[in-house]
């Protein structure tokens, strides 16, 4: 279970969360949704310590993550995959290479028993003989594909996407939150997507959080999202251009 | 005037705020060299990259600075009829100051721009971040590889530099100012003491150091997306220039006075 309480960053006099309080359970897909640049990448990043909070923990497994040292924290990273906006693959590195990059660093199994792992991570994607073809070669949707198999070869216990069907066709879109979701059905993993695609986010979630103002304004399962009377999520989730959220940011100009 | 020292005030701050990133960055590259594993096929590589690819211009530039030398030093030495000596000027110059800085700042203009640019891109797409939920430090993976490949190839390249600037030197004695081939060399060897060389190659060692620190450092924190890579690089290589003429002033002056 991972467990948020109280988060708060600032950038500079910018307030991206405000005392944040969040729960994921175990197995659970959560959805958070919001605006882009409300923070839900900086919520993420918080989750696999790639940012440190000016005031809040976060407990994974009960365990305060900003209390761990880098050896703990190298062992919970094997429990936790993380798949990238952009993929984020290592452009010098081939797509076997990115994708076994655990295995060929920390692991004392053979280049052949990695190959096997990594045809194994990349089938689960739906990908099948890229292995040799570099990152540049690939599409969009096939970085991301890439990107969650080099996640999935540590066999994790969580998984945490960011956007992963933003830039991406439509068609292509369906076929990852598709992925998301045979995954989590297949691995029982828990899994945590930052979107602010609600065709996705209806698609995947067992769970659903708006984050407006640094602060998770609504939760609940996709329908009560979808069903909402709170104008703010309302707004959000319709895309209409005039509301609630439209008004404040006309009051700040 | 309140204006003025708060300017140098914040300067100051920001210079020591830089001096101490980097030296945070040093202290963790050296405590990173002795974590195994170290994976040796990645120094190569980097070692490759640096030395290869400015084997070329290193001999390019020493040569011509060699050739140079000995034009420069003969419009003295010829006023002083003590022409035999421009093998012995040459030989002192190149090893003991010119080898070792001229090599220093190609190395950092090629290699040390390729380093920024390189961990800057990697920075920006998030490929950094990506290491770290691999559980991979990024100055193991990323910084340590480059600090040892640097700080081996700059020797090396400044021993090379070294020998074409001398040979430069050579074929102007010989063929334009009429000294003899034997009475070049032995005088270029009966100059030269180990002490010369050697003080050479520290200096040259302490310029790969600062060149891998300080263009890992400029990559790693790039602010933006291409635009910050591009002043980041820029960046890089001016700061590596003026680090590496103070340090070689104060290794020189140390080495005068103290050896």
């Amino acid at each position: 279970m991972i467990e948020i309480k109280g988060l708060t960053k600032k950038f500079g006099d910018f307030l991206v969360l405000d005392s944040l309080d969040l729960k994921i359970e175990t197995g659970e897909t959560k959805v958070i949704i919001g605006r882009s640049g409300c923070g839900k990448s900086v919520l993420l990043k918080h989750i696999v310590r790639l940012l440190d909070p000016d005031a809040g923990i976060v407990l994974v497994d009960g365990q305060d993550i900003s209390k761990l040292d880098s050896k703990k924290m190298n062992q919970l990273h094997m429990k936790i995959g993380m798949v990238f906006q952009g993929g984020a693959l290592f452009d010098s590195l081939s797509v076997w290479e990115n994708v076994g990059f655990v295995l060929r660093e920390y692991s004392t199994l053979k280049e052949k028993e990695i190959r096997e792992r990594v045809k194994e991570a990349l089938s689960l994607v739906n990908l099948y003989d890229v292995e040799d073809k570099m990152p540049s070669e690939l599409s969009g949707g096939m970085k991301k594909r890439v990107s969650l198999a080099r996640a999935l070869c540590v066999r994790p216990q969580i998984i945490l996407y960011d956007e992963p069907t933003t830039g991406i066709d439509p068609i292509t879109a369906d076929a990852i939150n598709a992925l998301i979701d045979e995954l989590h059905d297949k691995l029982k993993v828990t899994s945590i997507v930052v979107t602010h695609d609600m065709r996705s986010a209806y698609k995947v979630a067992d769970n659903i959080a708006m984050l407006y103002q640094g602060k998770i304004i609504a939760e609940g399962t996709p329908d009560e999202i979808r069903y909402t009377h709170d104008p703010v999520v309302h707004q959000f989730i319709t895309g209409a251009a005039h509301g609630p959220i439209t008004n404040q940011d006309q009051g700040k100009e | 005037m309140i204006k003025y020292l708060s300017r140098m005030g914040r300067q100051t701050l920001t210079l020591f705020t830089y001096l101490g990133g980097l030296s945070t960055l040093g202290l963790e590259t050296i405590f990173c060299i002795f974590i195994p594993p170290i994976k040796k096929e990645r120094i190569f590589e980097q070692a490759k990259q640096i030395g290869l690819d400015s084997l070329f211009i290193v001999s390019l530039v020493a040569f011509f600075t060699g050739m140079i030398l000995a034009l420069q030093t003969a419009y003295l030495m010829k006023k002083l009829s003590s022409e035999i000596y421009i093998a012995s000027i040459i030989a002192l110059s190149l090893t003991r100051e010119l080898g070792p800085v001229l090599t220093a700042l190609i190395v950092a203009g090629r290699s040390g721009a390729a380093i920024t640019a390189e961990i800057g891109t990697m920075t920006v797409t998030e490929q950094v971040d990506a290491l770290k939920t691999l559980a991979t430090n990024p100055v193991k993976y990323l910084v340590v590889p480059r600090f040892i490949a640097l700080t081996l190839m700059l020797p090396i390249l400044t021993i090379y530099a070294d020998l074409i600037g001398i040979y430069g030197g050579y074929i102007i004695g010989v063929n334009r100012l009429s000294i003899s081939p034997s009475m070049y060399l032995a005088t270029t060897f009966d100059t030269l003491v180990n002490k010369d060389i050697i003080t050479g190659l520290i200096k040259a060692v302490f310029f790969g150091m600062i060149i891998s620190l300080v263009a890992c450092y400029e990559g790693l924190n790039v602010e933006g997306g291409a635009e910050g890579v591009g002043k980041s690089t820029t960046k890089s290589v001016v700061t590596t220039f003026i680090f590496i003429i103070v340090a070689d002033c104060f290794f020189t002056a140390l080495f005068y006075f103290f050896f």
